[in-house]
């Protein structure tokens, strides 16, 4: 199996990623205009445009908020179907992640259940934040 | 364009300029964007307009928070950035946006963040936060949002089937159509599973073809040897070129802002529209695309082409030209559904709808990236 396509950090990101391999979600959210949180990483707030922002630890909880069980497996993914889903954050903003710990199935997987991080080291500097039954 | 019709307001490079390691390439071009909002005393919720070349608009537009009425991103090489400006003053002065925003940036030297591959590169937004979980191509990307507009408005994986076997009905008339046998509900939900919820006959053909149009002047269309079709309203907009970050799953953005520029330009209401198309790379863009242009409420749509109000003989034909899920799709349909808007308004349509006066020609970009919207008119304003 080819090796799993794995995020690059950049400079901007590089925060996120640091924490996923520290076993910690990381958030970022505006000091300027009310705290929002927001995801993606950057290094301003897409609220407001104000560089004064603060990186923080989230709950790493979250519900399941939409996906696809993708049938034909991408290589690096290895040979059974999974879901691509997306998740509600606790905090607010909604990231992209496979669900582990559960069949991968529409009736394992129903929308809006409880759910928490769990990372899957991939090499030194990566660990992806994957999501499991709460 | 109009002389001294628009200024410049704001200008500024980067905060560092020379090797700069620690911007990607999206953060430079924030980097420069935010400084000249600060020498303009703009700020994002400002800017209704975005042209840049080497990243993509919406990547742009998304990253600054903005939501444009006018997205540019001509890309033709180093003086790009001369023709952005032309675009906008045009784009300006025909009030398409007000405020346009125009930005550079290229990590050359340190080279941060750029790349190439299927969902950019390693070091994109999409490369990172969104490729790692196994997508792979649009058939699990553009369907992620749709089991929750399902559920928001308990609908069935039978609702968007429908959309296919009603589009068949369409696609029979067409004998260039790739697809024209009748299809069942039934059919449809025991063809092949792709990523579920999505089966075979709920994703759009892949072929091969090609289109293009030529415009003028309405002055000097009537000297041309075809009934001209003008152009009544245009819209545009961008949201995000990350599925996973739409604002909400169960409507586009981009589709809601595209549609009601161009409704708003054409002065036209919903019951003047005589014929529509909505690009429809998968079962649900037409549902997506019907509610957010308005011409249905919100979890109303499938009932409405259930309903037959879309197919031949009701009150809005749709996607005459059997769609995407049955004509053709080349990867860049938009061409596809002008044509079809163009044949219905010249009266030359192999599923002629009878007397049709007005079509609205709805299209999308990447996975709800971008959208834009064309209203056409056979009658001479």
């Amino acid at each position: 199996m080819p090796q799993r396509m794995l995020p690059e950090p950049t400079p901007e990101t590089r925060h996120f990623w640091e924490g996923c391999a520290a076993g910690e979600l990381r958030l970022q959210r505006c000091a300027h205009c009310g705290g929002k949180s927001y995801f993606p990483p950057r290094p301003f707030c897409p609220g407001c445009g104000s560089r004064d922002v603060e990186t923080y630890k989230a709950s790493g909880k979250g519900v399941l908020w939409s996906y696809v069980i993708n049938m034909r497996p991408r290589p690096d993914m290895g040979t059974e179907p999974y879901a691509i889903a997306v998740v509600q954050l606790a905090e607010g903003p909604r990231m992209m992640t496979n669900i582990v710990g559960c069949p991968q199935t529409p009736e394992a997987l129903q929308l809006d259940m409880p759910l928490r991080v769990s990372f899957a080291k991939q090499s030194d500097t990566i660990s992806l934040p994957l999501f499991e039954p709460a | 364009m109009k002389q001294k019709s628009i200024a410049v307001v704001g200008a500024a490079e980067t905060t560092k300029m020379g090797r700069i390691p620690d911007l990607s390439v999206i953060g430079l071009h924030a980097d420069a964007a935010l400084n000249a909002m600060k020498d303009a005393g703009l700020k994002p919720s400002d800017i209704d307009g975005v042209a840049t070349a080497g990243a993509s608009p919406a990547e742009l537009a998304h990253y600054l928070g903005i939501t444009p009425t006018y997205a540019d991103g001509t890309s033709v090489g180093g003086c790009s950035f001369m023709l952005h400006v032309r675009h906008a003053a045009a784009a300006i002065n025909e009030g398409l946006c007000k405020t346009v925003l125009i930005t550079h940036g290229e990590s050359g030297r340190s080279r941060v963040g750029g790349g190439g591959r299927f969902g950019g590169g390693g070091s994109s937004l999409n490369g990172q936060f969104e490729m790692p979980y196994g997508p792979s191509g649009p058939p699990t990307m553009f369907t992620i949002p749709v089991l929750r507009y399902l559920k928001t408005y308990n609908l069935s994986v039978e609702d968007l089937a429908w959309v296919s076997v009603i589009q068949r009905e369409w696609a029979a008339k067409n004998p260039r159509a790739s697809f024209r046998d009748p299809i069942t509900v039934d059919d449809v939900l025991n063809s092949p599973m792709i990523a579920w919820p999505f089966r075979m006959l709920m994703c759009c053909l892949v072929t091969d073809g090609g289109g293009a149009l030529i415009l003028t002047s309405a002055d000097r269309a009537k000297d041309f040897p075809q009934k001209p079709v003008y152009v009544l309203g245009t819209g545009e907009s961008v949201e995000t070129q990350m599925v996973s970050q739409m604002e909400d799953f169960t409507s586009s953005k981009a589709f809601r802002v595209s549609g009601k520029k161009a409704f708003d330009e054409a002065g036209i209401k919903h019951g003047d529209v005589d014929h529509l198309m909505i690009y429809d790379a998968f079962a649900h863009l037409p549902l997506y695309g019907l509610e957010d242009l308005g011409f249905c409420k919100p979890g109303e749509a499938a009932a409405f082409i259930k309903e037959r109000n879309t197919a031949i003989g009701g009150k809005l034909p749709l996607n005459t030209n059997g769609g995407g899920l049955s004509y053709m799709h080349s990867g860049m349909y938009g061409m596809y559904a002008l044509q079809e808007s163009v044949r219905q308004m010249r009266g030359i349509a192999p599923a002629q709808v009878p007397g049709a006066k007005i079509s609205v020609c709805h299209g999308v970009g990447g996975m709800f990236a971008a959208s834009g919207t064309i209203i056409f008119s056979n009658e001479k304003v």
